[in-house]
């Protein structure tokens, strides 16, 4: 009985001590008098890494989410007389949820695993400690590019992802489906509203660019340095990253669209 | 060279992004700056049933403008209706009249403009006399009923 209290009670504690590990790391990565002259090339460099090579599968499920919006939209709306309405739907669904949800899913697959394992191998080769010993801050010049191309990649990729949808759906429903192009525009237009709809989906993609390179960055420093340790780590930051976005997801759209 | 592609294609991204939001925040959300010149014009109402901003208003079912405000009149205790019509369309007769209508059966609602027979055209802060308000299903139900009674 008291062996089990204690599981219970070292499990807890490995868990704060392992968040505060993580709150130190990013607070010492991100809480430094800026030098742009230096940090900006490895910034640019992992955007490159981060963002960039994350485009494609980002464009391409955007487009095909869109489409299906569309598709299923218009099935559904046909019934009710009211096809013209898919537009709405279609541009409130992607900007609103799907957008910033299904883009931070799979940057956490794309790109946060690609993060953990990179910076776990740095670890198992000892990269980290030699960069330590010849005077560089391996937090600064490793971990901090990344975490802040992660922050500025989300957003953006999430917009991309948005706006390839609204025009998939618009494909699929005025091309094919045949509604008006007109209605299909303005419907939507007088729908989706600058502030409460889309600033509050960029923030979510915020948020999100947060929580992944966070757990992704923080996993790949902790990893066990060997190739299963890494093995470990890439898998643990992709299940964790995950679960993060959706129950993120559940709290931010109740705060934004509760009216709680 | 290496260094040089990846800084394109990174600009190339961002560029992306920005264009990304200019497109969310002008071609689907219709966040319209001050650049389509418009002008206003006014119509009193009894019952706006379910107008809201940025409905369009149409004429032969081209839209030429867009609700722009709603309000109530406190003396009259009618709605009043602000519209921002195109200012390419100044061809409007001043005894033009306006019904709200509803596009579809669960379509949003929108104004219909019809045009009179009159020489001088709408300008900028005319209220239009002649105008019919949107049909609300209870009261229809209402009358239909109070018909049946009546019998």
């Amino acid at each position: 009985m008291l062996n089990f209290l204690a599981t219970i009670g070292h499990s807890a504690i490995s868990k704060v001590a392992g968040f505060g590990r993580a709150s130190i790391m990013m607070f010492h990565a991100l809480c430094v008098w800026p030098q742009p002259k230096t940090s900006i090339p490895l910034i640019i460099v992992q955007l490159y890494n981060i963002g960039v090579k994350s485009l494609l599968i980002i464009a391409v499920s955007g487009l095909f989410i869109g489409m299906v919006l569309g598709l299923q939209g218009y099935t559904i709306l046909v019934d009710f007389g009211s096809e013209d309405s898919v537009g709405q739907m279609v541009a409130l669904s992607l900007v609103r949820e799907l957008a910033p949800v299904v883009t931070a899913l799979l940057f956490a697959g794309r790109a946060g695993s690609a993060l953990t394992a990179e910076i776990g191998l740095m670890k198992a080769t000892e990269q980290l400690a030699s960069l330590e010993m010849i005077g560089v801050d391996p937090l600064r010049r490793i971990i901090a590019p990344r975490l802040w191309a992660g922050f500025i990649s989300m957003p953006v990729l999430s917009m991309i992802f948005a706006i390839v949808g609204i025009y998939g759906g618009a494909l699929v429903s005025i091309e094919w489906l045949g509604v008006y192009s007109g209605s299909f525009w303005s419907v939507m237009q007088s729908a989706v509203d600058f502030h409460d709809d889309i600033l509050n989906g960029v923030i979510k993609a915020v948020v999100f660019g947060l929580a992944v390179t966070w757990v992704a960055v923080y996993q790949g420093l902790e990893s066990i340095p060997t190739s299963e340790g890494i093995a470990q780590s890439t898998t643990r930051t992709v299940v964790y990253s995950s679960l993060l976005i959706l129950a993120l997801d559940f709290v931010l759209t109740a705060l934004m669209f509760g009216d709680i | 060279m290496r260094t040089r592609t990846i800084e394109i294609l990174v600009g190339l991204f961002l560029v992306g992004g920005l264009l990304a939001a200019g497109l969310l925040a002008f071609s689907v959300s219709g966040l319209s700056g001050a650049n389509s010149a418009t002008y206003k014009i006014y119509a009193h109402f009894d019952n706006i049933g379910g107008l809201s901003n940025k409905a369009e208003v149409t004429l032969a079912g081209v839209q030429i403008g867009q609700v722009s405000d709603i309000k109530l009149d406190p003396q009259m205790l009618l709605a009043v209706v602000e519209m921002e019509i195109f200012s390419d369309i100044d061809f409007l007769s001043s005894d033009s009249s306006v019904q709200i209508l509803t596009s579809g059966l669960l379509g949003g609602k929108y104004i219909g403009l019809s045009v009179g027979a009159e020489e001088d055209f709408l300008i900028e802060g005319s209220v239009i006399e002649d105008s019919q308000s949107a049909l609300v299903l209870e009261d229809l139900i209402g009358q239909f009923l109070f018909d049946k009674v009546s019998d």
